[in-house]
């Protein structure tokens, strides 16, 4: 999964699993950041107050 | 007692009767969940599984219900990317049937894998050169998107939308979501396609190999492609079936049969690619290896011809006709037998995939393997069943999966009284 594990080895199976793997998790990741970020950033605003 | 949860507008049933039928559903699930606990305190001695069917039921239940769930990436795909609006009305229920079938299929990879503790190892020393990494990969990738996808709903119950920082959550996550439809859509193409290439690859086994393009059997392409037509025809199947037990309508008409065509018109496309893989198969690729179509379909009490024909024919022609054609998706009832025949089809596909690929005798001195699972077995795979009944329950009651209802109770109460 890393490049620090034993059996890491820098070859096409690897670059193409694993970066599909961290692509797939890097949005996830990054779009569940944004939203928790933007709903922080308008509920400081006042945003959505009933 | 619980009506400050219930969705504004809409009816729901007393929350006695409710909590009664959580009783009896819970009591199935306990009944799973102690199978579970066997198999995970004693070992996978609790099942009939042997040295011929390491794959067995729960891996047939596992394939039925990703291929089922396969109609929240579609929906999702076609709302969001192919710009069909019309499916936003029944595009939650999609995703809430979705997220409960991968959730189970989650779980019952989880009671399958022997020893849970390792898990992880399918991650930390992941196997590049298996296509079941890959369907670790996205299958885990794809349930955290279902989540993204299902978190909004949670937080537009009544009383969690009251909460400014949900509410801002709830219409950030939307309006980002194409985002993760796409997301889910890429990562369903491939661990639905690798279930597929997985029997497809193994070229000691004649009755499951094919042959492909690059490293992918065709197999590949046919799963990727039945799940995103019987997907969609297990949502619509849903949704009539909660229409009958709720009494009353849920979605528009319009929009099931807007669903119902799309699904019919890849289920059709479908059934010619798998009837020319399958000749081709027949015809081709088993006798190269010393095999007649026969041979897959004789001297065993259980799989005959009749088995090819009820998939391909009664569950594959069928249903596509009836739903590409107006008049088909038209009568309720024809609607409804299609979606079920289609349904009933990909379950039956994943089976052949799965265990009669494991009962076929490969060498000369072999019979048939035959195989009949454990009551553990049987339990756990119902397991999921009573889950997702009870989260579809609690779901239902309160939180608005049907954007349509309130509209169509108005309307339905207006004409009462005009």
């Amino acid at each position: 999964m890393f490049p620090f594990s034993f059996e890491w080895a820098w070859d096409m199976g690897h670059m193409v699993f694993m970066g599909g793997l961290w692509y797939a998790l890097s949005i996830i990741g990054l779009g569940m950041t944004y939203c928790l970020i933007m709903a922080a950033v308008d509920t400081a605003k006042g945003k959505g107050s009933h | 007692m619980d009506s400050a949860l219930i969705p504004e507008g809409v009816k729901r049933c007393s929350f006695g009767k409710f909590a009664i039928w959580l009783v009896i559903v819970g009591a199935v699930l306990l009944w799973g969940v102690f199978a579970m606990l066997l198999c995970w305190f004693k070992g996978l001695n609790q099942t009939n599984m042997n040295d011929a069917y390491g794959f067995a039921l729960w891996i047939w239940a596992d394939l039925a219900v990703i291929a089922l769930g396969g109609g929240a990436f579609f929906t999702g795909l076609l709302r969001y990317v192919f710009g069909k609006d019309e499916l936003k009305n029944i595009l939650n229920y999609a995703v809430l049937i979705g997220f409960i079938c991968y959730s189970s299929a989650l779980l019952i990879l989880a009671i399958d894998v022997g020893q849970p503790l390792r898990a992880w190892f399918i991650f930390w020393h992941a196997n590049v050169h298996s296509m079941l990494t890959e369907v670790a990969f996205c299958l885990s990738c794809y349930f955290a998107v279902l989540t993204i996808e299902y978190i909004p709903l949670i937080l537009e119950n009544r009383q969690i939308d009251r909460v400014p920082f949900f509410h801002n959550l709830s219409h950030n996550m939307h309006g980002i979501m194409v985002i993760f439809a796409a997301t889910g859509a890429f990562l369903s193409f491939f661990h639905q396609g690798s279930l597929g290439g997985t029997p497809a690859v193994l070229f000691g086994r004649p009755f499951a190999y094919r042959e492909g393009v690059l490293i992918w059997p065709w197999t590949f392409f046919l799963f990727t492609w039945s799940a995103a037509a019987c997907g969609p025809c297990f949502t619509i199947l849903i949704t009539w079936i909660t229409e009958k037990i709720s009494g009353k309508k849920l979605v528009k008409q319009e929009v099931i049969r807007l669903l119902a065509k799309i699904a019919g018109w890849m289920l059709a496309t479908y059934v010619v690619a798998k009837i020319i893989d399958t000749w081709y198969w027949a015809a081709v690729t088993a006798p190269s290896k010393g095999f007649g179509i026969m041979d897959f379909y004789a001297d065993n009490p259980v799989y005959g011809i009749w088995i090819l024909i009820l998939e391909v024919g009664i569950c594959g022609v069928i249903p596509a006709i009836i739903l590409i054609t107006k008049t088909g998706r038209k009568y309720s009832f024809l609607l409804i037998l299609a979606v079920f025949l289609a349904v009933l089809g990909v379950c039956l596909n994943r089976w052949v995939m799965v265990l009669q690929v494991m009962a076929v005798p490969v060498l000369t001195f072999e019979t048939w393997f035959m195989y009949f699972p454990s009551w553990q077995e049987l339990a756990t795979t119902i397991l999921p069943v009573a889950y997702g009944i009870i989260l579809i329950m609690i779901s239902y009651r309160y939180l608005p999966i049907f954007p349509q209802e309130r509209q169509m109770e108005e309307e339905k109460h207006v004409s009462i009284f005009v």
